[in-house]
């Protein structure tokens, strides 16, 4: 747990968290790794963890009926994925798949939730890194909905 | 100032590149006498006889004194009509004018080059130059978006440019498919990934206004200095000599204090609806 700990604290989105803090996260926390192509998750299904990607890309993608799925972003490492983890009903809006090997850190959600219930200093220390991360994305997706590479005028 | 700086030169069209849907390279070489010579980031006004003038950005090697190069996307008639023209057309060129990617002042400093769309035409100058004086710079960077991977302006070019060792190099795009492995995402997101050294870093970006926008606010917050940051701005140019007032961007004409333009002196500006 000691190794995974030094992991957890080490990557970009806990960078200056509190060692203590750290051990809790830690403690809801595994190592994965997925292989190219391979699914981390599909839309729809609850969201069971958190991923703390450490090495390679992740393709985000949405499957239009009948279509070939849009790949809407990319996370790639010291990226995180899953900021609806503590958003009812927990469910992942897309899907996730590894574009090369993904190594990853999990996040159990259920686990941190409890732990974030029951320790409300390590919840606001979680909310102040995800509320920005969430205000990023929102931005990013705003301007490209902009599409401001398209030809068409306004 | 030339003697007549309203009368355009002809010019032959040697050789074209349709390099995108709607998108081609025209190489001009002058009816008579030589290539006038031009820094990285200038324009020239072309001419399609019958039809009429528009500003188009030199995007071709500084240090090819044989021919103009020029990347123009149809968007109304005049740029259609010069996108259109095909080996041997004659059109008229007026120029080089306007100011320079600070090629000379980025010497010893990384060097940090963003394009957007077409915006990577008006840049490759400013690339050629910089690869070609490659032990003068510190790191240099190119980040590159576009709509989709359909839409990336001189491809194999990139792909040339990505085998060096010494030029790191990231495409993004809006959305793709499966078949794509590079990034999905907005340009701007990039920047404080690339770990700058913001003391030591310049930076030349290119693109929609609103892209600049976003990545100038970027960098800066990346610690880089505002008067360290270059945008090529665009606006309607018609006499390009700072005459008619055409261009007129606030206190500016950006036919003579662009296109290129620090981020300090617009960065207020970018931000206002009305100019």
């Amino acid at each position: 747990m000691e190794t995974l700990e030094r992991i957890v604290l080490a990557h970009r989105f806990f960078a200056g968290f509190e060692a203590e803090l750290g051990a809790l996260v830690a403690g809801c926390a595994r190592n994965l790794r997925f292989t190219p192509g391979q699914y981390l998750f599909h839309a729809d299904e609850d969201v069971n963890q958190i991923y703390l990607i450490r090495h390679g890309v992740v393709a985000l993608e949405i499957a239009p009926p009948g279509r070939a799925p849009v790949m809407f972003a990319t996370e790639g490492e010291g990226d995180i994925l899953g900021t609806s983890w503590l958003v009812p009903p927990y469910r992942w809006r897309f899907d996730a798949r590894a574009v090369g090997l993904v190594r990853a850190i999990g996040l159990d959600a259920q686990c941190l939730r409890a732990k974030c219930e029951a320790d409300h200093h390590l919840g606001y220390e979680m909310m102040k890194r995800f509320l920005p991360e969430l205000s990023a994305r929102l931005d990013q997706t705003r301007l490209q909905m902009l599409d401001v590479y398209g030809t068409a005028k306004p | 100032m030339k003697a007549a700086p309203l009368r355009p030169a002809p010019y032959r069209v040697r050789r074209i590149k349709r390099e995108l849907h709607g998108v081609t390279t025209l190489e001009l070489v002058p009816a008579q006498g030589a290539v006038p010579a031009f820094e990285p980031g200038q324009f020239n006004m072309l001419y399609a006889f019958g039809v009429g003038e528009a500003a188009i950005s030199i995007s071709g090697d500084p240090a090819q004194a044989d021919c103009l190069t020029h990347t123009v996307r149809e968007m109304g008639a005049i740029s259609t009509a010069l996108a259109q023209a095909h080996p041997g057309t004659m059109l008229g060129v007026r120029g080089p004018f306007g100011t320079a990617w600070p090629t000379r002042a980025a010497e010893g400093l990384d060097v940090v080059l963003i394009a957007g769309g077409l915006g990577l035409a008006p840049l490759r100058p400013a690339i050629l130059r910089l690869l070609a004086a490659r032990p003068l710079y510190g790191r240099l960077i190119l980040l590159y978006g576009a709509r989709s991977p359909n839409e990336l302006l001189y491809r194999h070019e990139l792909e040339h440019w990505r085998q060096r060792l010494d030029v790191d190099i990231h495409v993004t795009v809006d959305y793709a498919d499966a078949g794509w492995h590079g990034n999905v995402g907005v340009v701007p997101r990039l920047i404080p990934r690339l770990g700058l050294d913001a003391q030591n870093t310049l930076a030349m970006v290119c693109g929609p206004e609103v892209m600049m926008r976003f990545c100038g606010a970027a960098l800066h917050d990346a610690g880089v200095a505002m008067d360290r940051i270059h945008l090529s701005m665009e606006r309607n140019m018609k006499c390009a000599l700072g005459l008619c007032g055409h261009c007129q961007f606030g206190a500016d004409f950006i036919c003579k204090t662009g296109a290129v333009m620090r981020y300090d002196q617009v960065a207020q500006r970018l931000r206002l609806r009305e100019i």
